[in-house]
């Protein structure tokens, strides 16, 4: 029982950072390009573990902690998350609290970090990271808060796990619309298109990237698995709402939401493909809209 | 009060240095002013050395409806009357005559250098730095703004990607910019000073290099001076070459601004697209002449590469299948809501701002002036085949990236019908050597906009002067208003739309 509640973790660990090569192959597969390999994420990992940290005189002990703690809490809080019908290795009444908010530590000194640069570079994407962060916040909230009162449960595990087809069949118009809510806070939350860039080279135009600008070898490793393992368990979030296959054999339902892993990188390849980014100033209002989706399916599951 | 005489020309027509009208300097600084306010466009500005009357100032005012080039010319002392106050277009003319010649426009709003050099000859710096020291660019008083939530940032001279150096210091108040100062001049190679007691083994190699991308923009324009001052006539089939090839490198640029425009907003499809038609536009050089940005294809009194029969059958399929791809990859920019709302109402100009400024090229006909050196001072084949002026009205990102596509549209057309219709016969004439104390203006629409040379030939024959003026030099005041009240997020692709040269500028 142990491994069966391990596996999810150790899933976590090893295949997120492939998300990335899906997301990438899918991009160049569109722009008709043979695209960096699958694996190119751990390679980048691997060679960042081998360099040294240049550090500035400028900056202090935050600048070095910023990377270690947005790893440890991003780790913590896939330990609260379940994979398929499988539980989350850690799980208690109220942990939907504590997972949003070691997301929240991990932007926090994330943020930290970057001003303790004192570059006016990394001052502006702070200052975005934490605009749009909290916008983003309420959607997730009201969100995961409409689905506890579905599912009569305030801790992941009960409400991701305790999802299934039944849900969709009993309340489907509140789980698509927490569903299109919590796609948009994915996008946001893990810097894509159309709310950033992860492929710009323009600092002036960018959010997360430009506040780890400074960092490198292994604490940018930290950094970049850390995202990794971010967009990992927001997708979690997706994949057990839009395809809650229960069949009852664990080992089939965990390999159908692998599949639907990368079936959601497959659709952000595909969106950013297919648009264009947002202005910065039209960012909010696509977060405020993913708010009032989520307070609609909060007041259609009151109802 | 009598308007002064001028010394009217022709594009490339050439005259006696003896011919310029020198006036006295108020009545010189009334024409111009009364000139630009009543539509003719400062096209150069720029100090001459006279050797028993110390510096005189030239004007080249350029009036689109007769097709005019007028020359004047005052000369001045340690310091004159500042025009820019009057005309705003001056400007930067002046910050470069103060630079060049230690010489101060009293009154400028903005007296700082442009180039980071020591002035030419014996003359003395105006900034006070030691004659024996380099000049440290980008070392000069910025402006600065002070109070809560304000802020500075600066970009460069190094950028995260492979393009030129130059300085960029946005005064913000969060992500609004209030303003924009730009410090360029690391890359001044000290062209203008290289090119006195030219034409040598040199000049054409620095013509070339002048701005890369504008190889034949600057190669036809210094041609064109060169045939104009020695009286050469150049073979119909040189001259439809040449324009082919201008048009081919205004594709390729052009093709390219709509890619990284594409890439800047991180719209991926046109971004993939356009960076390899870019190519197969500079391939289409490369198939006449050899080389991809045209270097050496043009020589005074012709072009050194002919497109016979059987390469112009290639040349033409490979021009439509170009096309064919462009058009996909244009079309669906414009039909995808995202990028248009991206780019609408992003780094506005207005026509006033526009014509204050002097602004030139695509930059200015997106504002809906109707100015093209091929239509209104046409020279070569652009007098015998007519090609039509696009603008565009709304003077925002999207106007400029529209006018790009539009352009696109009518040089292959162009260029198509100047491949079907080569004249026959040579492709050269020899040139003949310079006449003393002859002056001349050329004047090519390359693809960022106006190419202003200004030949100035000596007892013997030589240069005496020798000014550049590239589109670039208009144009980056263009991009510093147009930034005013804008989001800082939005300035790569507000760059991107203007897409300047820092060489082109440096010199």
């Amino acid at each position: 029982m142990i491994f069966g509640s391990i596996l999810p973790l150790l899933l976590a660990l090893c295949l997120s950072p492939l998300m990335l090569g899906i997301i990438n192959k899918t991009k160049a597969f569109f722009a008709g390009r043979q695209g960096p390999p699958w694996f190119q994420t751990y390679y980048d990992l691997r060679k960042l573990l081998g360099k040294d940290a240049v550090y500035s005189v400028t900056t202090t002990w935050l600048f070095r902690a910023g990377p270690i703690v947005g790893l440890a809490a991003v780790i913590l809080a896939t330990f609260l998350v379940p994979m398929g019908s499988r539980p989350a290795l850690f799980g208690f009444e109220g942990d939907l609290v504590l997972f949003a908010y070691l997301l929240g530590l991990m932007r926090f000194f994330t943020v930290l970090a970057a001003l303790d640069t004192g570059s006016s570079f990394e001052g502006m994407g702070a200052s975005r990271e934490v605009q749009f962060s909290a916008l983003a916040e309420p959607a997730l909230f009201l969100g995961l808060a409409a689905l506890a009162g579905e599912n009569h449960s305030i801790s992941l595990t009960g409400v991701l796990a305790g999802t299934g087809p039944w849900t969709w069949s009993a309340s489907g118009s509140m789980v698509a619309l927490v569903l299109l809510s919590f796609f948009i806070v994915f996008l946001a939350e893990n810097a894509r298109i159309p709310v950033d860039d992860p492929n710009t080279h323009l600092e002036l135009t960018m959010i997360h990237e430009v506040m780890v600008l400074d960092h490198g070898g292994p604490d940018f490793a930290f950094i970049l698995y850390g995202a990794a393992l971010k967009m990992w368990v927001l997708g979690t979030l997706l994949i057990e709402l839009a395809m809650p296959v229960r069949t009852g054999n664990a080992w089939v339902d965990t390999a159908c939401f692998l599949l639907g892993m990368a079936a959601l990188a497959v659709v952000v390849g595909v969106v950013e493909s297919s648009m264009a980014r947002l202005r910065l100033l039209r960012v909010p209002q696509l977060l405020v809209a993913a708010g009032a989706l989520s307070a609609l399916a909060f007041i259609v599951e009151l109802i | 009060m009598v308007s002064p005489v001028t010394l009217n020309l022709k594009n490339s027509q050439a005259a006696n240095c003896s011919d310029i009208p020198v006036y006295p300097f108020s009545a010189f600084r009334d024409h111009i002013i009364t000139s630009v306010k009543n539509g003719a466009k400062l096209s150069a500005l720029f100090g001459n050395p006279v050797t028993d009357q110390g510096l005189q100032l030239m004007s080249v005012l350029s009036y689109p409806e007769s097709g005019t080039l007028s020359l004047l010319a005052a000369s001045v002392g340690e310091s004159y009357a500042s025009l820019t106050p009057d005309c705003p277009a001056a400007h930067w003319f002046e910050r470069e005559i103060a630079e060049q010649w230690g010489v101060t426009p009293l009154g400028h709003p903005w007296l700082k250098p442009i180039r980071f050099h020591q002035p030419f000859g014996n003359h003395a710096n105006i900034w006070g730095w030691n004659p024996d020291e380099a000049v440290k660019p980008g070392v000069t008083d910025f402006f600065q703004v002070k109070g809560e939530e304000v802020h500075e940032v600066a970009v460069g001279p190094i950028h995260a990607g492979v393009i030129e150096p130059g300085h960029f210091r946005f005064n913000c108040h969060g992500e609004t910019v209030l303003h924009l100062e730009i410090a360029l001049g690391y890359q001044h190679r000290g062209i203008e000073r290289a090119l006195q007691s030219g034409p040598d083994k040199k000049t054409l190699h620095m013509m070339e290099t002048l701005a890369g991308d504008t190889t034949i923009g600057h190669y036809t324009a210094y041609c064109q001076a060169l045939e104009g001052l020695s009286g050469c006539a150049v073979p119909p089939r040189a001259q439809a070459l040449r324009a082919m090839a201008l048009e081919l490198e205004r594709l390729a640029n052009h093709t390219g601004d709509l890619g990284a425009l594409a890439g800047d907003i991180g719209f991926l499809p046109t971004a993939s697209f356009c960076g390899r038609l870019r190519g197969d536009f500079l391939n289409l050089t490369a198939l006449i002449c050899g080389n991809r940005f045209g270097r050496d294809m043009i020589r005074p009194g012709g072009v050194l590469f002919d497109l016979e029969e059987q390469r112009k059958e290639k040349f033409l399929g490979n021009l439509e299948n170009a096309f064919r791809d462009v058009k996909r990859a244009a079309e669906l920019l414009w039909e995808s809501s995202s990028v248009v709302s991206r780019f609408e109402k992003v780094g506005v100009i207005t026509r006033e701002q526009a014509v204050q400024l002097g602004l030139v090229g695509p930059a200015a006909r997106a504002c809906g002036l109707a100015h093209d050196i091929r239509c209104d001072f046409p020279a070569g084949a652009y007098a015998d085949f007519k090609i039509p002026i696009c603008t565009q009205e709304a003077g925002d990102v999207n106007a400029r990236a529209y006018l790009r596509w539009m352009e696109i549209q009518k040089s292959v057309a162009y260029v198509r019908t100047l491949a079907n219709a080569l004249p026959p016969g040579p492709i050269r004439t020899p040139a003949g050597a310079l006449p003393a104390n002859r002056v001349a203006v050329s004047m090519v629409e390359g693809w960022r906009g106006e190419i202003c040379h200004v030949a100035m030939t000596d007892d013997v024959g030589k240069f005496h002067r020798y000014k550049v003026v590239d589109p670039s030099f208009h144009n980056w005041m263009g991009l510093a208003v147009a930034m005013r009240q804008q989001q800082i997020s939005d300035f790569p692709m507000c760059n991107k739309s203007f897409n300047l040269s820092y060489c082109g500028h440096d010199l």
